[in-house]
């Protein structure tokens, strides 16, 4: 282990006392004393943890092993999901269509350092508001609906998106670009030509990825900001018809969509290394 | 031949475009998403915004309760990333091929890995508001579930990326299954999992503004009060706040990533 | 008594691939041996039986007198710090300093709280720096491996297997990824280190013109077997290409054109 002092003057240190080393520890025991902090003073409001650990288990128990639908029907259920899905797959493509383009601009291989450090600031600002906030936001334009979801979600999207197109972008070898504009090719003679064949499918795989987190998002949107789908159902299962099971039954349907998404991420993804 | 080419070439673009607006039409119905409105929304939600989200003198009174209340999430957010990447860790060294003790940890683990973050965050909440209602516990163990699978999912890669050859090395040398795990596997990992704690902490942020709406706690909380009750200039101080939060938080990990990775 | 004595060793992957099959040979303390053959011709193979990285199908082992396919636990930990092994990637670890990674080949001797806590004694630490000085890593001591370059990583795996006092040094392609300068400095090392300090080297290797340069015993595998077992000098070209078949003419050509770099 660590030797920190050194009395004795044939002592060995083992572990150099670099810099990696010292932020690697400092970050640990931060992160300790802030939880051990937050611990110590949780507003518990007056649940016991151990009686609460013990019914969340049985509430898991109810939940996957008893799952029925009452309130809704299966078809009902498999629409709920679909709304959810679109709407996912809805703000995914506008938030690419709509990053695509500010992410050339966001490159800094491709654009003036002036006009990256407007869009990757704006994006930083745009990420950094939660999308709850950003679909509320929108709801006091548009009112409390898929219109305002859809704009808060795609907001969103396109500030998360930007930064991964544009860091795709980046990747590109300076001798391509260099080769085309040599020839003669114009701007956007050298973004289609070789700027997108190059990076199609990294822009693919982060789309998809976006599609994934969109998909829970919606879900999210639907239970607490009025967006419908799904999300709406189980947060009526859950607040006000107070049924774990029914609950259990829509959390299956999300759970199975989920996974198959990941499954069909990591095949993408797969693919990808494969080919780099 | 080369025309062929092409021509399927086109006809692929063609397709793939077609699909894409065929889906987006759909989603569209499905929605009942209106393009006009959605348009219209944004130039009004920004005038308004602009004239009602800056925050006044009532406001500003409001900043300590404000600060209380990001206190609260914040270090939601740390100490349930923090304790499910611990217990994450154990089970990810238990699930890897590297490093488990027996061939049938391998599925059990990454099964209820893939449970545990594939439910959405808010489902969490809702499931876990049957057991512990509107108390902070809600929302930990809502983080806490989620983190837990990510880190369980992106640990067992690491190990099995960066810890197989030193592994079969100290095997070799006659060690422990114990000291193996401590002595080479923990420090080969240690700041990828750093890595992925501070993401998971920046993540965690934003889903607890959310679940804090559901349970009435943190700074969620905060900003659906202020908003319900159309004190808008409180509710954009929220944001204010939550933004410098975010922003600090993320330049705080990147420059901790910078110097470990 | 030899300090390896293998018989009808038969290692079988699942119920169809045969790895090794029938492998017979003994080795005195004392001997540099090396092991030739294709890729694929059971070289690892045979390499991971003797310490017990992989589980033997049949036939017995015994080193130092000690028979190896039943060992368990403890007795199998106390087996296998008796042999070093150095590896063609250096399975180090890549983030840890120089000494660090040697002292690791102490761990073996170490009870669980002080394995699991990595507590080495100052006598441990001491050693460990003389034998990286020797190994003339004195300046990269608490450099992280990743910095070094390959020539000298590998001499870091040397020396944490050193630091275990070996009676055995297993080496599976130790300069498969080395350039000429620095594979010839590794096997100058090895050869030092068995001759002067009396340890027995087992080493696998695809280039047949340095295992006739260094090793003072060539065996020969192919196919899971072994068919050549005796003196370098008694090796004929004929051999050569039986032992690897159809690569074996550049192999032949590296003989006779390119005498191992000097």
């Amino acid at each position: 282990m660590t030797t920190n002092t050194r009395p004795v003057a044939q002592r060995i240190r083992v572990r150099p006392r670099n810099k990696a080393n010292l932020i690697i520890q400092a970050t640990l025991i931060g992160l300790l004393l802030l939880t051990l902090y937050h611990l110590a003073t949780f507003d518990s409001r007056g649940i016991s943890p151990i009686e609460g650990i013990a019914k969340t288990l049985e509430s898991f128990r109810t939940l996957f092993f008893e799952p029925r639908l009452k309130n809704v029907s299966l078809g009902e259920m498999l629409y709920a999901l679909s709304i959810t899905v679109a709407m996912g797959l809805l703000t995914t493509i506008f938030g690419a269509v709509i990053a695509f383009f500010l992410a050339l601009g966001a490159a800094r291989n491709l654009a003036p350092r002036w006009l990256n450090n407007l869009i990757t600031g704006g994006t930083a600002f745009i990420r950094a508001v939660p999308t709850v906030l950003w679909v509320l936001f929108f709801a006091v334009a548009a009112g409390l609906g898929s219109v305002a979801a859809v704009v808060g979600m795609t907001f969103h999207s396109v500030g998360y998106l930007i930064k991964a197109y544009a860091e795709s972008f980046e990747e590109l070898d300076a001798g391509v670009l260099e080769a085309l504009r040599a020839s003669g090719a114009s701007w956007w003679q050298t973004i289609f030509q070789a700027v997108v064949p190059t990076s199609a499918s990294a822009l693919l795989s982060w789309t998809f990825v976006r599609f994934e987190i969109n998909f829970s998002t919606a879900i999210a949107m639907g239970a607490v900001a009025g967006a419908g789908g799904i999300g709406f159902d189980m947060f009526m299962a859950s607040t006000f018809y107070l049924d774990l099971r029914e609950l259990g039954a829509f959390t299956y349907a999300v759970l199975i969509f989920a996974i198959a998404l990941e499954w069909f991420a990591t095949r993408l993804k797969g693919g990808l290394g494969a080919r780099v | 031949m080369q025309y062929d080419v092409f021509r399927q070439r086109r006809n692929q673009r063609l397709i793939f475009f077609g699909v894409l607006i065929a889906l987006t039409y759909g989603s569209m119905v499905l929605t009942a998403f209106d393009p006009v409105a959605g348009l219209a929304a944004i130039p009004r939600a920004f005038i308004w915004g602009a004239s009602n989200f800056i925050p006044d003198e009532s406001a500003m009174r409001r900043l300590p309760r404000i600060l209380e209340r990001l206190q609260e999430t914040v270090l939601v957010s740390i100490s349930s990333a923090t304790v499910a990447s611990a217990l994450g860790l154990v089970v990810a060294v238990l699930g890897a091929n590297t490093t488990r003790p027996h061939p049938w940890f391998s599925i059990p683990t990454r099964a209820i890995a893939s449970i545990f973050r594939n439910v959405d965050v808010s489902v969490w909440a809702l499931v876990l508001l049957f057991s512990f209602g509107q108390s902070g516990y809600t929302g930990f163990f809502a983080l806490f579930f989620v983190t837990f699978g990510f880190i369980v999912r992106v640990m067992i890669e690491t190990i099995d990326e960066v810890g197989t050859e030193p592994v079969e090395a100290l095997r070799a040398s006659g060690a422990s299954y114990m000291a193996t795990i401590s002595q080479s596997v923990i420090p080969a990992c240690l700041p990828q999992l750093i890595s992925w704690v501070l993401y998971m902490i920046e993540t965690n942020i934003r889903s607890a503004t959310l679940i804090g709406i559901l349970t009435g706690t943190g700074i969620g909380f905060a900003f659906d009060l202020y908003f319900k009750s159309f004190n808008y200039g409180a509710a954009g101080l929220v944001v204010f706040v939550i933004v410098i939060t975010v922003l600090l938080i993320e330049a705080l990990s990147n420059t901790i990533r910078r110097s470990i990775l | 008594m030899a300090l390896l004595e293998v018989e009808s060793l038969v290692k079988r992957y699942g119920t169809e691939t045969l790895a090794l099959d029938q492998v017979s040979f003994t080795m005195e303390a004392g001997e540099f041996a090396a092991i030739i053959g294709r890729s694929g011709a059971g070289k690892s193979t045979l390499l991971r039986c003797i310490n017990r990285l992989i589980d033997i199908s049949s036939g017995e082992l015994r080193f130092d007198g000690v028979s190896v396919p039943g060992l368990r636990g403890t007795a199998l930990r106390r087996h296998r710090t008796q042999i070093g092994m150095i590896f063609q990637h250096y399975n180090l670890v890549n983030r840890l300093s120089v000494i660090e990674n040697v002292l690791h080949g102490r761990l073996g001797y170490k009870g669980l709280v002080q394995g699991v806590l990595g507590i080495y004694s100052e006598e441990e630490k001491r050693e460990a720096v003389r034998i990286i000085e020797s190994l003339g890593l004195g300046e990269q001591i608490y450099k992280r491996c990743d910095q070094l370059s390959g020539g000298q990583k590998q001499r870091v795996g040397i020396a944490r297997a050193l630091i275990q006092q070996p009676k055995l040094l297993l080496c599976d392609e130790p300069i498969a990824s080395l350039d000429p300068n620095a594979a010839k400095i590794i096997m100058d090392t090895l050869r030092e280190i068995n001759r002067e300090m009396g340890i027995t080297v087992l080493v696998n290797l695809h280039q047949v013109d340095v295992a006739l340069r260094y090793a003072e015993r060539i065996i020969g595998v192919k196919g899971g077997t072994i068919v050549y077992d005796g003196a370098p000098d008694r090796l004929s070209s004929e051999q050569i290409h039986q032992i690897y078949g159809s690569e074996a003419g550049d192999l032949i050509l590296d003989l006779s054109e390119q005498q191992y770099a000097v």
